[in-house]
């Protein structure tokens, strides 16, 4: 079991350092301003993490996704819920989500630009928008694979509402609201960097658009490292 | 002549077909009732209609017209009285694979907001006279069939309710462990002086359990009934061979398309 464990790992080391290696070898093919070298990024990388002024955008953009994400579940949570409960309530709710899963995360940095002129009502409005159908439809999911059998069982002991919900339906639907916050964080990544990009004065995609501006690769890939290293941290 | 604890007085339910196109009977005006201190077998071919009885006694169904009551009230309606009243092994073992078994054995005390201190001890006993000291600690994905049920079992009777239904319960152990498993529920049965509702498909069963067996004919009606607490081995010999023609006599099931 170790064994696999240990394996996996330096599989997974190995082939990370092979990416590193080839980009190494393309800073020496090309320009620096295009490919810089590994060390250099690493380098620019540790530097917003120990540098205070800069720590704050990471953690910002870290506030964000979690305000977001926390919006999200807890709208998704209700709406399942309802959805749950009524299959009236479904047919009206379910094609508006999957409708609005279709609109692309970009459309609604446009949307809240026009809509709305705080920074973070914006981005908070985005990053609910574009989470909350999955978060719907996957906390719906782990509440429908519930099992019949242990209801029936739980209820055999005639619990009050908050009872049940402790001691059944919280673990039973735990495992697939941590795997919808896993998939949700990936995507929530990506979309604050959007938002931020466009509509915001500090963060991780502000500072990404300033490395644009300034035309700083290895600044740019420092950056894009945060956010990866924030995303597998808290996965 | 004192109140029954359970009774059953022309109840009916029929469930609608998925297809929309009627109702399909499984439950045709049943009527019987159960004293205090009764291990009353229920026995019939699967499909029978048993389990929906069952259901409608443990107040997890409601029945569609009769009445039903458990010790005086209504167990579907009623659902406050019942908490910690009526205990139940299932045929499956249904522990929550996330619980230790001893917390699965805690379940309903906790439910029943027993005090913890008491609900460990409690549980701890029952799990000891159960012969499943020293498992406390285990998932029940450690533990065997047998040992599962057991469990199951020792988290029905732990709650101490007036009232204990099983369905099938050992239907899915080996036969080694289920007739070591009947003799022990029975001597707790007894023990405690508890009513119990028994229900099963097999003859050797019914009779070994039963103060009564009650024969069920599909839909879920009363075709024979025999006492069998006290009664001799030429009483028993006639009870078994008469059940035996009953459910052999009984016609193939409409089950519903």
């Amino acid at each position: 079991m170790t064994n696999s464990r240990t394996m996996r790992l330096l599989q997974a080391a190995a082939g990370m350092l092979v990416l590193a290696a080839g980009w190494q070898i393309l800073s020496y093919v090309f320009p620096h301003y295009l490919f810089p070298p590994v060390p250099e990024i690493i380098k620019r990388t540790v530097e917003v993490l120990i540098t205070g002024s800069l720590l704050v955008d990471v953690l910002l953009t870290a506030a964000r996704i979690f305000g977001g994400l926390f919006g999200a579940f807890i709208l998704g949570g209700i709406l399942a819920m309802i959805i749950g409960q009524s299959r009236t309530a479904e047919n009206f709710i379910a094609p508006v989500l999957t409708f609005f899963q279709g609109i692309p995360a970009l459309s609604w940095v446009v949307f809240a630009i026009i809509w709305f002129h705080g920074i973070e009502f914006r981005v908070l409005f985005i990053m609910v928008m574009t989470t909350l159908p999955a978060f719907t439809f996957q906390i719906l999911d782990a509440f429908r694979s519930m099992s019949k059998d242990l209801f029936e069982m739980t209820m055999s002991f005639r619990p009050r509402r908050w009872t049940l919900f402790r001691f059944l339906i919280v673990p039973t639907i735990l495992p697939g609201i941590l795997t919808a916050w896993k998939v949700n964080l990936g995507n929530a990544a990506r979309v604050v960097v959007v938002a931020e990009l466009v509509g915001a004065t500090g963060g991780v995609g502000y500072q990404l658009l300033r490395q644009q501006q300034l035309f700083d690769m290895a600044g740019a890939m420092a950056w894009t490292l945060q956010l990866v290293l924030f995303v597998l941290v808290v996965q | 002549m004192t109140e029954p604890v359970i009774r059953f007085r022309d109840v009916s339910k029929a469930f609608r077909r998925p297809d929309g196109r009627g109702d399909f009977v499984a439950v045709d005006k049943l009527s019987f009732e159960i004293a205090k201190g009764e291990i009353v077998a229920v026995l019939g071919k699967t499909g029978c209609g048993k389990s929906t009885m069952f259901n409608i006694v443990a107040g997890l169904t409601e029945a569609s017209s009769g009445e039903t009551r458990v010790v005086g009230h209504d167990p579907f309606r009623e659902f406050e009285f019942f908490r910690g009243k009526i205990g139940i092994v299932f045929q499956g073992d249904r522990l929550m694979p996330w619980r230790t078994a001893l917390d699965n054995v805690r379940l309903g005390l906790q439910i029943l907001d027993t005090d913890p201190k008491q609900a460990e001890e409690t549980a701890r006993q029952w799990m000891t006279r159960l012969g499943l000291a020293g498992h406390e600690n285990d998932y029940p994905h450690a533990l065997s069939g047998g040992m599962r049920q057991r469990v199951s079992i020792a988290r029905a009777f732990a709650v101490d309710p007036e009232i204990l239904l099983c369905d099938e319960p050992f239907s899915a152990l080996d036969e080694m462990t289920a007739r070591d498993l009947r003799a022990e529920f029975v001597r707790l049965v007894r023990q405690s002086n508890k009513t119990a509702v028994f229900i099963t498909h097999q003859l050797g069963e019914a009779m070994e359990i039963g103060d009564r067996v009650l024969v069920f004919h599909r839909p879920a009606r009363i075709a024979y009934e025999t006492r069998l607490a006290g009664a001799d081995e030429a009483h028993r010999k006639q009870a078994h061979d008469a059940i035996m023609q009953v459910l052999g006599a009984e016609p193939a099931p409409a089950r519903p398309e």
